[in-house]
């Protein structure tokens, strides 16, 4: 398979990890602190407490800083699915299009054009119309994530499709399994819902700030209230969800199962490996093996997780790469042969009909249709069947750092609403530093889940259909190259711009009362 | 309703909606014609920073527009996003880096502690005007002079040999940029660049309360105004007499034929009405408070803006209407890209036909909020009772 550009390959995919990695810097808080932001102007509206528009006001400016750049690094997004995954964008566009453009016609006018009025229609527009206004904000934002969510979860399991031999590509047959599927709802629930326990840390973090400065006491109290409770329900709903994405990973997709849990055999009633350290294994570095240095175990509850029964069977990597006939379950070999059939039947199928063979081209077509689940294994025929075993160790500890930083999360947040209550809160200066101190924290918990989803699923683009070597779009490396060190650079200015900008907005502090009423 | 529409009816309808959303993209591209008057028409911090400021609060409806033009070719017509963005690759990520940077320079510019410094984000404002026009505009040109590639779908199914297994090949040397050395592409992309500096004028003229600006915006309307149509005229008779790419509707092969595009106005005498129309409308709007400023001047834009979209929606139907290919290969004219061989299917199309029923709805409830908060013009003394400002 010397055809294969690995160059192209890697630099695609380290420029579209870079793309994503940046954009979810600023997604997160845009989806939360818009709700957050609708809430404190709802008080505002019912009450008419001018203190409560202050604090939206605030919260605004702080959102405005954070949605411009976030704007700016996911319009590359887009775009890049074209530029650096061409064959992927006529192989699955037909159903993968049309989410992109019902995010731009459904939630992206409706954000932009509701943002203007929510951060200029202050004194132009009623009270009323305003509120709405920032409620739509939120709405669209997140649904602008529903839609581009839907699509990462086709991509994850894809359904509600044929592929279709005549055009050379995968077509869509039902909108509603696209949408509707169980990957898509959990992924979009599950996502939004941990955006909004980091815009909560964020808030609660940043008004810690204020009250260990003894500054904005009461702004800085009604904020961390409102956060904290919005915070815990979605930490709530963060578990459910996540509970549900581990079912769905286990079904769909069990190799990434079994590389996040480092299971390398399949067995009976697993454990979960609570807190593990890992080494590599010297003798079975072409499986990529790793052995523990030490675990802590929950009997049983792997199997729990994955299946809703404790006694059920899990999967091992060694039993997804060499197959296990026992449960069924066929080697990467037996699926590369497969495969190979697959993508060998639909070039005699196009050459027969090109041939006017109807007979040949039938035969041929059959052939394909029973082997087209296995189409991207075909792309690794006759090579080593280890390159389809993701990065363990980084989707291992990704996904317990990221738990293990939701637990702390959901504790920061009962804490301060406890002491908050107790009035207690302004006294608990370890409180307060934790709190801002967690703020880093929610970052890297909400990267590291991303690194789960996406690094676990390598090396599919498409789940068993698609993978990234077949994928890419047909340039030079050092066009890559040059753009990823370009991008690289530039987000990175930004950022640095972003958390300057920010850090002195948030020293300024709300207006002064006066000019607010 | 759309279940029962052919494929054909469809692909055309969805041409039309592609167009369409180009056309508008093309008029909101005012903001970026604004990007490169600013220090031109502002000669103190107070007058820079009304026109900032006006923009400011349109660019997020340009950016949308792209990315909703992106998102519609997408869907709709997935092999031209796979053969034209994987190929011209260097083309797109100059757009595309062009429009990152305005993203955050409107609203990081006067933040105290920006990092950059309020004018290189000014800078950057200018650059996204400069290169988001020229070659956006270049970009389109090449649907009427074609590029360099080839599409194989049979190449998916290359498992050996020294090819990867991908369809769209750029045969085109500099990935893209090459289209920039073309005369004819050129000369659209000066004239998208000079037509969005006129519309940002008029718009100006619209909605600017200061007098020194006004001076100035009467004066550079003049002098962007005559490149433009000279840019313009260029083009457009350059493509009248040009040969153009055919396709056979019986078998789809894609063969030269003389004059094709004046051909297609001939064939479609409503595009040729709607061109004329659009032509005549941007003329006059520009032309309008030229000769009396004072007393007609400051609905130019919408006269203009109105013109440009149906200028832009009648060249693009004559780029994918009556048998042409709209994205043609000098390099394979039978890897032309046509908007039936390059199309979603009958079901994608029919899917997104009823999400394209959302359409007026969004029109009306944008026309309803900017009319809610651009109720008078704009002045210094505005800007300042404002608690955001760019």
């Amino acid at each position: 398979m010397e055809h294969i550009d690995f160059s192209l390959v890697d630099w695609s995919r380290a420029q579209f990890a870079l793309t994503a990695l940046y954009h979810w810097l600023f997604v997160p808080l845009t989806l939360g602190l818009s709700f957050i932001i609708a809430f404190m102007e709802t008080l505002y509206y019912r009450t008419g407490n001018p203190e409560w528009k202050r604090i939206t006001k605030f919260w605004m400016t702080l959102f405005g800083v954070n949605f411009a750049i976030g704007v700016a690094t996911g319009i590359i997004l887009e775009f890049e699915f074209g530029t650096n995954w061409s064959n992927y964008s006529w192989f699955v566009g037909d159903i993968f299009g049309a989410p992109l453009a019902i995010e731009g016609i459904m939630a992206f006018f409706l954000e932009s054009t509701f943002i203007a009025v929510m951060f200029f229609g202050w004194n132009k527009v009623s009270k009323r119309f305003h509120l709405a206004s920032t409620w739509l904000v939120a709405i669209g934002s997140n649904l602008s994530a529903l839609w581009i969510l839907v699509a990462n979860a086709w991509m994850q399991y894809p359904t509600g499709m044929r592929f279709n031999p005549d055009t050379a590509r995968n077509e869509m047959v039902n909108f509603w399994d696209v949408l509707f599927s169980p990957v898509a709802i959990n992924k979009f629930l599950h996502t939004v819902f941990s955006a909004y326990i980091l815009a909560a840390i964020f808030v609660v973090g940043v008004s810690a700030w204020f009250l260990l400065k003894n500054r904005e006491q009461l702004f800085a109290k009604r904020s961390m209230k409102i956060a904290a409770i919005f915070g815990l329900a979605a930490s709530f709903l963060t578990i459910v969800t996540g509970d549900g994405s581990a079912r769905n990973m286990a079904k769909y997709q069990p190799m990434k199962f079994a590389a996040m849990e480092n299971l390398y055999v399949g067995q009976q009633s697993a454990p979960l490996v609570a807190i593990g350290l890992l080494k590599e294994d010297s003798k079975e570095t072409l499986h990529k093996k790793q052995d523990f240095r030490f675990e802590i175990e929950i009997p049983n509850m792997l199997s729990y997780m994955a299946f809703l029964d404790p006694n059920a069977y899990v999967p091992g990597i060694k039993d997804l790469v060499h197959g296990n006939p026992e449960r069924n379950i066929l080697s990467i070999k037996e699926k590369s042969e497969k495969g190979k059939i697959a993508i060998q039947s639909l070039a005699a199928y196009r050459n027969a009909k090109k041939a006017n063979n109807d007979t040949l081209a039938k035969s041929s077509l059959a052939s394909f249709e029973i082997n087209y689940p296995y189409f991207g294994y075909g792309y690794y025929a006759g090579r080593d069947e280890h390159e389809l075993i993701p990065n363990i160790p980084l989707t291992f500890y990704s996904f317990r750092i990221m738990v293990g930083l939701g637990f702390h999360f959901i504790a920061l947040l009962l804490v301060v609403l406890i002491l908050i209550r107790k009035n207690l809160l302004e006294k608990k200066r370890f409180i307060l530093y934790t709190a801002l101190w967690t703020i880093p924290l929610a970052y890297i918990a909400s990267e590291l889940g991303w690194i789960v989803a996406e690094v676990g699923r390598q090396p599919w683009v498409i789940q068993d259909i698609l993978p990234t070597i077949a994928a890419v779009s047909q340039i030079q490396p050092a066009s890559v190259q040059i753009t990823f060190w370009l991008f690289f650079v530039l987000f990175t200015g930004l950022l640095i711009a972003e958390i300057k900008i920010m850090i002195s907005q948030i020293k300024k502090g709300p207006a002064p009362e006066s000019s607010e009423i | 309703m759309f279940e029962t529409f052919s494929h054909i009816l469809l692909q055309q309808y969805w041409w039309i909606i592609v167009s369409l959303l180009g056309a508008i993209l093309v008029f909101l591209m005012f903001v970026q014609g604004g990007q490169t008057l600013i220090y031109t028409l502002g000669k103190t911090e107070d007058e820079r920073t009304i026109l900032v400021n006006l923009l400011g609060r349109k660019w997020e409806f340009t950016f949308t527009t792209l990315v909703t033009f992106g998102g519609a070719f997408f869907a709709s017509f997935p092999l031209f996003y796979s053969t034209s963005f994987g190929g011209a690759y260097w083309v797109w990520m100059l757009i595309l880096i062009a429009f990152v940077v305005q993203a955050v320079s409107y609203e990081y510019r006067q933040k105290p502690n920006n990092f950059l410094g309020k004018r290189t984000y000014e800078t950057l404002l200018f650059i996204n005007g400069l290169l988001g026009t020229v070659l956006i505009g270049t970009a389109v040109a090449t649907f009427f002079t074609g590029s360099e590639f080839s599409v194989d779908k049979m190449n998916l199914t290359l498992l050996t040999g020294n090819k990867m297994p991908i369809i769209s090949e750029w045969k085109g040397l500099a990935n893209g940029l090459e289209a920039a050395f073309n005369l004819q592409n050129l000369s659209l992309g000066l004239a998208v660049f000079f037509l969005s500096r006129v519309l940002a004028l008029l718009y100006f003229m619209n909605r600017v309360r200061n007098t020194e600006i006004m001076v100035r915006v009467q004066k550079h309307l003049l002098y962007n105004a005559i490149p433009f149509v000279v840019f313009f005229l260029t083009f457009v008779i350059w493509l009248m007499l040009s040969s153009g790419f055919a396709v056979d509707p019986a078998t789809g092969i894609v063969s030269m034929e003389s004059f094709k595009y004046f051909h297609n106005l001939i064939a479609m005498p409503v595009v040729a009405v709607l061109l004329l129309l659009g032509v005549a409308m941007v003329l006059v709007g520009i032309i309008r408070p030229l000769t009396c400023f004072v007393k007609c001047g400051t609905k130019g834009i919408w006269l203009s803006g109105i013109g440009t979209i149906l200028t832009v929606f009648s060249l693009l139907l004559l780029a994918g209407f009556n048998n042409t290919a709209y994205y043609p290969s000098t390099f394979d004219l039978q890897s032309s890209l046509t908007i039936q061989n390059s199309s979603s299917s009958h079901y994608t199309l029919t899917v997104m036909s009823y999400v394209s029923l959302m359409v007026p709805f969004v029109i009306a409830y944008i026309f309803y909020a900017w009319r809610s908060i651009d109720n008078k013009k704009m002045d210094i003394e505005e800007i300042q009772s404002e608690s955001h400002v760019y």
